[in-house]
């Protein structure tokens, strides 16, 4: 006999859904256009070229200093918004992606050893809790600050940033979980305690492990960037979408396109992986809460 | 009730000595060497050595935490590495403007987000639903930097209605509230959504219950039974948001400070952790997360003042 698999069904019902077929196929669409940045944006992004700065875009192509070459126009070191944007998507995607599954590895772990060990249960909570306690992005500014800054730094500090919300949203669904008859019987028939969590109960956990991965690495696209933004997640002059405009912060008056634009990439990034999570959410596990 | 605080009070303080434990170790275990900063740049080997002495720096771990933990316990935040002052006075000068604009976001997103949700629950299903849902849900995808910026470049470059940056009034002034209005504004969108959200599902379900059925079947308007009777129960979970939510526009108030240029504990610590003063930033770290500690622990208290069904064993 066939099994069904839900996730698969999930998936099904969230392709019937028309806002969440759309944002899926922004996001690939997004994704080939980043990790094809090199063919899709001819111009080095680090180039600098006094002779072309600020230039304006597409949106001013009657201005005689408007060049097609350049159709997002150029930064204020004359480097190619386009081809920045493009590669500082990879950073900030594969950063967001790394850390939360970095965080997710973590928090799983913990998560099912504090919902599956009654004695574990509060030296890990508590722990978590203390981590709690650094509100926002202050508990990776404090990691950031003590290793350094750079990339592998600010991926370190989302990521452990990460692990107290995962822990806590499994150990409650482990919590659940433990709750019904079959893993009693299961464990009545002599199933080893490590058999039990990695084959019933991280199985049955999965639905809303898909669902907190798919909202956090909405987080964590946020995240870099706020480091950025703030000078203390991807060096200059690397191209990241909260250091272009960090970066652009002085011509914000003359040139508020430079400003306008990564914004609106963060933002539909996001925006469409929160809603992926949001219709997830309610097809897979209804009672999450945010 | 008086038990239920003793218990509060001593799990706070055992988060406070985690907290500190963190924040202590993470400095003592990283790269960063604090005598070489305070020592200068042009120190030799020999005067940074006898700077690590004169810190303390030599002594073994636990001696270290004790001591900074003696020194906490006296008020004493330590002294900052640059500028060779105390750093509770150096926060104590910036915590008001942090503070400031953090109420003033909390209350614009009391003002903007309950509200919303509230209609969007009267409204379930309909056009105004969906608007109000998907604008929460772009309400928390959008950075407040950007937000930040964007405001100024319309609102106070364009329109000249508001000053482009600092803060030094509260916001219940006249000067305050123009300087306050967009910093609360961009840094207060994430928490409006959020409570749009869950004010939405929360008005929810109380219309669902059983008193409000009844309150109906006696013939009460919608607007009446809305306001007088389902607001207050529907505030609750909204009220356990605002704990963490205020511990989110702290943090928030970080960037927030920056974009706008306000003088605050946020622009302290992004300086402090430039000039690798690390120090301050432990100082720093640990009054924000104070602070969050003791402002859950007070709107957790609060709960029995709106929910009276809420008792403290």
């Amino acid at each position: 006999m066939k099994r069904e698999s839900p996730i698969r069904t999930a998936f099904q019902k969230l392709f019937r859904n028309k806002l969440a077929t759309i944002c899926f196929f922004i996001l690939i669409a997004e994704f080939i256009l980043i990790i094809f940045a090199d063919k899709f944006a001819a111009c080095d992004p680090n180039e600098n070229n006094v002779a072309i700065r600020l230039l304006p875009g597409f949106w001013d192509s009657a201005n005689p200093k408007y060049d097609p070459a350049h159709w997002l126009g150029t930064d204020e070191l004359g480097r190619d918004v386009w081809s920045r944007l493009l590669h500082g998507g990879q950073v900030s995607l594969t950063v967001g992606f790394t850390a939360t599954f970095i965080g997710l590895v973590f928090g799983t772990f913990f998560g099912l050893l504090a919902g599956y060990y009654k004695k574990l249960d509060n030296i890990i909570m508590r722990f978590m809790d203390i981590l709690f306690t650094f509100p926002g992005v202050l508990l990776a500014l404090l990691i950031v600050a003590m290793l350094g800054v750079s990339v592998r730094n600010a991926t370190i500090a989302i990521s452990i940033w990460a692990i107290p919300s995962f822990a806590r949203m499994i150990r409650g669904r482990v919590l659940q979980i433990k709750q019904e008859e079959y893993i009693t019987a299961i464990r009545s028939l002599g199933a080893k305690d490590h058999w039990i969590i990695l084959k019933h109960i991280l199985v049955n956990a999965l639905p809303t492990i898909i669902v907190i991965a798919t909202m956090r690495i909405a987080g964590s696209i946020l995240s870099i960037a706020t480091l950025s933004y703030l000078g203390v997640g991807v060096p200059v002059p690397q191209a990241e979408w909260g250091g272009m405009i960090s970066s652009a912060k002085t011509q914000m008056y003359k040139a508020p396109s430079l400003i306008i634009i990564p914004g609106i990439a963060i933002i539909i990034t996001v925006i469409c992986f929160n809603i992926l999570g949001d219709k997830l959410r309610d097809i897979l596990d209804p009672n999450l809460k945010d | 009730m008086k038990k239920y605080l003793a218990k509060r009070l001593v799990m706070m303080f055992f988060l406070l000595l985690g907290m500190t434990f963190i924040v202590f170790a993470s400095l003592y275990f990283a790269p960063g060497d604090p005598a070489e900063i305070a020592a200068g740049p042009s120190a030799t080997v020999e005067e940074v050595e006898l700077m690590r002495q004169y810190l303390g720096l030599d002594r073994p771990f636990l001696v270290q935490y004790g001591t900074y933990l003696w020194n906490l316990a006296h008020g004493d935040l330590g002294t900052s590495l640059i500028t060779r002052q105390p750093i509770l006075e150096e926060l104590a000068v910036r915590l008001p403007n942090t503070l400031n604009l953090a109420t003033a976001a909390m209350l614009m997103a009391c003002i903007i987000g309950i509200p919303l949700g509230i209609i969007a629950a009267i409204y379930k299903d309909s056009w105004i639903d969906n608007l109000l849902t998907t604008l929460s849900l772009g309400g928390i995808s959008i950075p407040n930097f950007w937000l930040g910026s964007i405001l100024i470049i319309y609102f106070c470059v364009q329109l000249g209605w508001f000053p482009t940056g600092g803060m030094d009034s509260f916001f219940w002034t006249a000067k305050g509230f123009r300087q306050a209005f967009l910093p609360a504004l961009s840094l207060g969108m994430q928490v409006a959504s959020s409570f749009t959200r869950i004010g939405r599902s929360s008005m929810l379900d109380v219309l669902q219950s059983d008193y409000i059925r009844t309150a109906r079947s006696k013939g009460l308007s919608g607007g009446k039974i809305v306001w007088l009777h389902a607001l207050r129960n529907a505030l609750i979970p909204i009220v356990t948001q605002m704990g963490t939510s205020f511990g989110g526009l702290l943090g928030g108030s970080i960037v927030t400070e920056q974009v706008f240029a306000v003088n605050g504990i946020g622009t302290y610590l992004i300086n402090a952790i430039n000039q690798r003063n690390y120090y301050a930033v432990q100082s720093t770290v640990l009054v924000i997360a104070f602070l969050f500690v003791v402002v859950n622990l007070i709107v957790d208290l609060l709960y029995v003042v709106i929910d009276p069904r809420i008792k403290y064993e």
